[in-house]
């Protein structure tokens, strides 16, 4: 750090500034979200070796759907995480919305609409409690959204009453997981979102050079743009039914063509949920906060506030990831096991690249992660393997990734200061 | 030439000779207790534009409950505290950044996850919407680079990097170009120093010198007598939980210093 160079960085950034700069960050321990797509590459080559039909527009298709629940929730960990805590309770959470919107709807008549604003406005009010006691009061968040798991799956089951299931009949909150985009909406979802995509990125770099700002050259954010148009056109691609019996993507006899409702929900939330925490001010208090609550509250951020807002942010993503469930079981039911949801949504955001120490990450590694878990997963369904190996398996998943986490969070301290 | 002993019971005898009319920031008669512990007594204090101050002490001398009085983290019992000579109301932090106080502490200053820039613009981003509108980012880059440049703190390779990333002297300086980018008047900079190396605390002492240059009034708490030779126009002494003494920055002697803080000279000055 002896190189005195007075802002010699406002000079365009050539390329192999750009790509010199991430080497260092990765072997200051910034990995961010590398891990995890390394290990999706190696998780997908096995799978697909040993089934063919691992990535056939069938099996992705119910990939995308099981990874909506678990995805969703996964974003509001993320948030938890950023700031240094921990949310041991929304897979409770969502299960207990989901029960007030089954009885709502199917029990007292209420529409579906008022229904699922009941239910998310009971998940956010939740988070909102929580959040206070753990805030304002000062008990540890794992010990407060601990108590949160037992107290709000009892509450779930009184409200389920005896019988311990309401099946959901009801058409539109059925619609919601077993819909499909029609395959033009598909393409012009990923050929728009590709596009916004490059606008965004480029327009960030022609300002940034227009005020005299060191800015990546052109050619890295094109091949950047490059890459998320392919591989959202290929998804695309595969989901439609466009590539069946092409290569590896294998021949499926039945095919629910289009992509899934829940897969397109999951986007919709990351992306929003991207933007609010790299662009906006509360984003930049959250990462602060987990960076240095004392240091944020000296900068005069209502620490209290934004703490009680982000885990009602969280709760609220449990809700809607309980409207997803209810959709998909077609009920609500005692049968689903909270604390193995919960423990998948955190497992999802580490997987993903969000640090359990607090103040990095991002809300994409909630989606990644969770695909990770979601390939795992169910290339051991399709393997045959029994509920204990997947267990196994993703314990096993989750202490390496931590691990890595621990050790990048060793070399951040080592290389600072 | 010999120190100006103060007899520390009100009235300000013995102020040092002022380089301007008005002190930019005054403390009259300070006192502040915690329970039975009388830590601060009728202390008198000023700081003049263009000037360092340095505030030295023993442990327990009552150095950082008078920074912290004037900063808004604690309340006085009583006495007045004046900006510009007008008597002004310190009740909170905000208080203070409001009437151009800033404070620099020692540590847990930054977010090392955080970039330069951020660190900078801390709680006052540039944002058309508080809290759920975009941030201003390039707008706050340029004014980091420009409050940098000012300041001459040249050995910050980007303003996008992590603090996590600088080294100690640079985190200091971030630090310190931080709270005078908000057009303060009085900067407080709690042991600047204190876990800096050679080279490092030389990049410090010199962003202080400049702070100097640019009209501000600087109070710097230190342990570091020699340091506080390099930089100091003016040294006061606590001890006790009252000015003692006060020393012009020409013709001290550490000697004379070392021997207020520990309350041998002041015998012999009383």
């Amino acid at each position: 750090m002896s190189t005195v160079a007075p802002h010699a960085g406002r000079s365009p950034l050539s390329g192999l500034r750009v790509v010199g700069g991430t080497w260092t960050r990765l072997r200051q321990g910034e990995l961010g979200q590398l891990p995890a797509l390394l290990g999706l590459v190696a998780i997908w080559s096995y799978f697909q070796l040993r089934q063919p039909t691992y990535l056939s527009a069938r099996n992705v298709s119910n990939l995308v759907l099981q990874i909506g629940v678990t995805g969703t929730l996964a974003v509001g960990i993320v948030l938890v995480l950023l700031l240094s805590e921990i949310d041991l309770s929304v897979g409770s959470v969502s299960i207990l919305c989901s029960a007030v919107l089954a009885q709502v709807v199917v029990n007292q008549g209420w529409s579906w609409y008022w229904g699922i604003a009941l239910m998310l406005a009971v998940g956010a009010a939740i988070g909102a409690f929580q959040g206070f006691w753990l805030a304002a009061v000062r008990v540890p968040s794992f010990v407060v959204t601990l108590a949160g798991l037992l107290g709000w799956q009892g509450v779930q089951q009184w409200v389920l009453g005896t019988t311990g299931t309401i099946n959901v009949n009801e058409p539109h909150i059925g619609a919601i997981a077993t819909t499909t985009l029609p395959a033009a909406w598909g393409w012009a979802l990923a050929a728009g979102g590709s596009a916004a995509y490059a606008a965004v990125r480029i327009q960030d770099q022609v300002r940034r050079r227009r005020a005299g700002l060191p800015a990546k050259p052109l050619v890295v954010v094109a091949l950047r743009t490059a890459l998320v148009a392919a591989i959202s056109l290929l998804v695309v691609a595969v989901l439609n039914g466009d590539l069946n019996g092409v290569w590896v993507f294998g021949r499926a006899i039945y095919i629910n063509r289009g992509v899934p409702t829940p897969g397109v929900i999951l986007l919709g939330l990351v992306i929003v949920f991207a933007w609010l925490t790299s662009r906006t001010q509360l984003g930049r208090y959250v990462y602060a906060i987990g960076g240095s609550p004392e240091a944020a509250r000296r900068a005069g951020i209502n620490v209290t506030g934004i703490r009680i807002a982000v885990f009602s942010l969280c709760a609220l993503l449990a809700a809607v990831a309980g409207l997803i469930q209810t959709s998909r079981l077609g009920a609500a039911s005692q049968a689903i096991e909270p604390g193995q949801v919960t423990l998948e949504a955190i497992a999802a955001a580490v997987i993903g690249g969000t640090s359990l120490f607090g103040g990095r990450g991002s809300v994409w590694s909630a989606l990644l992660g969770a695909v990770v878990i979601g390939s795992v997963a169910n290339g051991l369904d399709l393997d045959g393997q029994q509920p204990y190996v997947k267990l196994i398996v993703e314990g096993a998943i989750l202490l390496l990734f931590v691990t890595i986490d621990a050790f990048a969070r060793r070399g951040r301290r080592a290389s600072g200061t | 030439m010999l120190p100006v002993p103060t007899t520390g019971d009100g009235g300000g005898l013995g102020a040092a000779p002022a380089p301007a009319a008005t002190p930019v920031l005054e403390l009259r008669g300070i006192s502040k207790s915690f329970g039975a512990v009388q830590a601060l007594t009728e202390v008198d204090f000023e700081v003049y534009a263009g000037e360092v101050v340095a505030l030295v002490g023993d442990n327990g001398a009552g150095k950082s409950t008078l920074i912290k009085c004037i900063s808004g983290a604690h309340l006085p019992d009583s006495g007045t505290i004046l900006v510009d000579g007008a008597e002004a109301r310190i009740h909170v932090p905000s208080d203070a950044t409001r009437l151009g106080i800033e404070t620099v502490y020692q540590d847990l200053a930054l977010c090392d996850n955080l970039d330069v820039v951020a660190n900078m613009f801390l709680g006052r981003e540039h944002t058309p919407v508080p809290l759920l509108g975009p941030i201003a980012e390039l707008a706050m880059e340029k004014r980091s680079l420009e409050v940098l440049d000012a300041l001459h703190v040249t050995t910050i390779p980007s303003v996008r990097q992590r603090v996590v990333s600088l080294s100690g002297g640079q985190r200091q300086s971030v630090a310190i170009s931080r709270a005078v980018m908000w057009e303060a008047k009085i900067v407080i900079l709690d042991e600047p120093t204190a876990a800096l190396g050679v080279a490092q605390t030389e990049q410090v002492l010199a962003l202080i010198r400049r702070l100097r240059e640019q009209g501000l009034g600087v109070i710097v708490i230190s342990h570091n007598l020699h340091e506080v030779f390099e930089v100091a126009d003016r040294i006061v002494v606590l001890r006790l939980g009252r000015r003692v003494a006060t020393f012009q920055h020409d013709g001290t002697s550490p000697e004379d210093v070392v021997a207020a803080i520990t309350g041998a000279r002041l015998q012999v000055a009383r």
